[in-house]
């Protein structure tokens, strides 16, 4: 690496993390907790087999799983102010984001929900809980323990995946990259650099991740 | 106290399990329902705490008259707050602790507040011999200690009876004594209990009614001396018979 290089990734560096820690997280943290709640509602309008709602939560899981992220963005943002509808690029970000990722999650926490043995909803029945009071107190937090390594994966794909709101012109860390290379030329460099930040932060999460599910593991460990 | 005639059940239109079942129990009552598996107990037991929906039957409880297939959620709601059951597979809450798992339905189902819950429920675990266990999880639990605690659980909120499906059968042989002891002192306090089992010797002992079904019907009702000393049918004779040839279920236990 000639000096030249080195002097324009030192200078790139505080301007990539300054994006990445102003956009970037938050706009995943914000893609996810957006993600995070359609999950859990589709996941639980599933699970109870409620009329109507059920097949419309289906469909839209249909739908968001077979078209691409980057078609679903451009349709939003560039599609819908045909139709008078027009959101600002940040917006449209997280709302794609997180109705996009919301759809795998919900997938995960379904099957997290079928696999609670139906004897604990019923034991909550017995000893005269309401079925959401059981849900909230006994079902969804033993869901939310085997569906932690799906939840984990999908934030860590959404932190990825934040890169594509470069081509609906949110400044995220990408497109900062994107930008000053337009001075430089020098792709290979910035963009390796983009990379590793990445690559760090993920690394990070995948410890905390680790971490986490020892943590939760087995309730008390197993005898 | 309570009284259920003619339930009936029907599984997915075809598989008659329940043929018009008749029940009646009196307060301080032990009630046993044998039968051999796959016999409608189970299912029985399930209608008459409604997580199963039977297709016709009446119920009397407490002198209040219900119709099982069209009872609505409330008077559901108000009829388990007056009962308990146990699992043959205990169904503990796996994320809760021992304490926990005693006072949830205390709190969260039933208002009280959460001081007066530990209290009751530290006295229901010290009636089980679980006192010493509050902070354990189930999975940390024998399978007699789970089905102790879930024996707390129902008893922690005075329940009128308490309904057991084959409290024992999920347990390891040298388990099954320390639960069937509980059971039985439940049984001397005065606790009306209904429970399938296929423990004779409980049955024979501790019951004061004994119920045999087969197929989905009622055989033979009687009391408990006299269902084992002179039973009437034929199939009673039979499976009491095969029953004890068996072997293995009389569990000595004191
Ligand atoms: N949810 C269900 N769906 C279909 N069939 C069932 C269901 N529950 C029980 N059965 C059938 O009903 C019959 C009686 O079952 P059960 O009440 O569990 O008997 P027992 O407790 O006496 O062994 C069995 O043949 C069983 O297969
Ligand atoms: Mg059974």
């Amino acid at each position: 690496m000639n000096e030249r290089v080195v002097r324009i990734l030192s200078e790139a560096f505080p301007q990539l993390i300054e994006k990445f820690v102003t956009v970037t997280i938050p706009l995943t943290a914000m893609s996810f907790a957006l993600a995070l709640v359609i999950a859990v509602i589709v996941a639980m309008i599933q699970y109870a087999h409620v009329k109507v709602l059920t097949p419309i939560c289906r469909i839209y899981i249909w739908i968001i799983r077979c078209t691409p992220l980057l078609v679903q963005l451009y349709l939003v943002f560039y599609g819908l102010p045909s139709l008078g509808i027009l959101l600002d690029a940040y917006p449209t970000a997280v709302l794609v984001f997180g109705i996009n990722e919301g759809a795998y999650m919900a997938e995960s926490m379904r099957g997290a929900l079928e696999a609670v043995p139906a004897g604990q909803l019923e034991a909550g029945y017995c000893v005269s809980m309401s079925y959401l009071s059981t849900m909230w107190h006994v079902i969804l937090p033993q869901a939310f323990r085997t569906a932690f390594p799906a939840l984990s994966n999908s934030l860590i794909s959404m932190v990825k995946g934040t890169s594509l709101a470069s081509v609906i012109t949110v400044t995220e860390m990408f497109r900062q990259a994107i930008v000053i290379n337009g001075r430089y030329y020098e792709s290979l460099a910035l963009y390796s650099e983009v990379a590793v930040v990445y690559l760090a932060f993920c690394s990070i999460l995948t410890l905390i991740q680790r971490w986490g599910e020892k943590k939760l593991g087995a309730y008390g460990g197993t005898r | 106290m309570l009284e259920v005639k003619g339930v009936c059940k029907t599984f997915d239109k075809t598989t008659e399990v329940l043929k018009g079942i008749d029940l009646k129990i009196n307060k301080g009552d032990v009630t046993a329902i044998l039968g051999p598996s796959g016999s409608g107990k189970t299912t029985l037991l399930r209608c008459i705490n409604f997580l199963e929906h039977a297709d016709a039957g009446t119920m009397i409880f407490d002198g209040q008259t219900y119709d099982m297939h069209s009872i609505s959620r409330g008077d559901i709601a108000k009829i388990r707050r007056k009962t308990a059951f146990v699992f043959q597979n205990y169904n503990l809450f796996l994320n809760k602790t021992v304490l926990q798992n005693v006072t949830l339905g205390l709190i969260s189902g039933r208002k009280m507040p959460k001081g007066e819950a530990e209290d009751a429920a530290v006295r229901a675990l010290t009636r089980v011999g679980m006192a010493d266990k509050l902070s354990s999880y189930p999975q940390q639990l024998s399978g007699g200690q789970q089905q102790r605690v879930a024996i707390a659980r129902g008893l922690a909120a005075n329940p009128e009876i308490i309904y057991f499906d084959e409290p024992t059968s999920a347990l390891d042989p040298e388990l099954i004594g320390e639960v069937l002891n509980v059971m039985r002192r439940l049984a001397d306090e005065g606790m009306t209990m209904l429970v399938v089992t296929h423990e004779m010797e409980f049955a024979r002992n501790v019951s004061s009614q004994v119920l045999f079904m087969d197929r989905g019907s009622v055989i033979e009702a009687a009391p408990s001396r006299e269902f084992f000393s002179n039973p009437k049918e034929e199939r009673t004779r039979s499976f009491i018979r095969s029953i004890l040839t068996k072997g293995g279920t009389e569990h000595a236990e004191n």
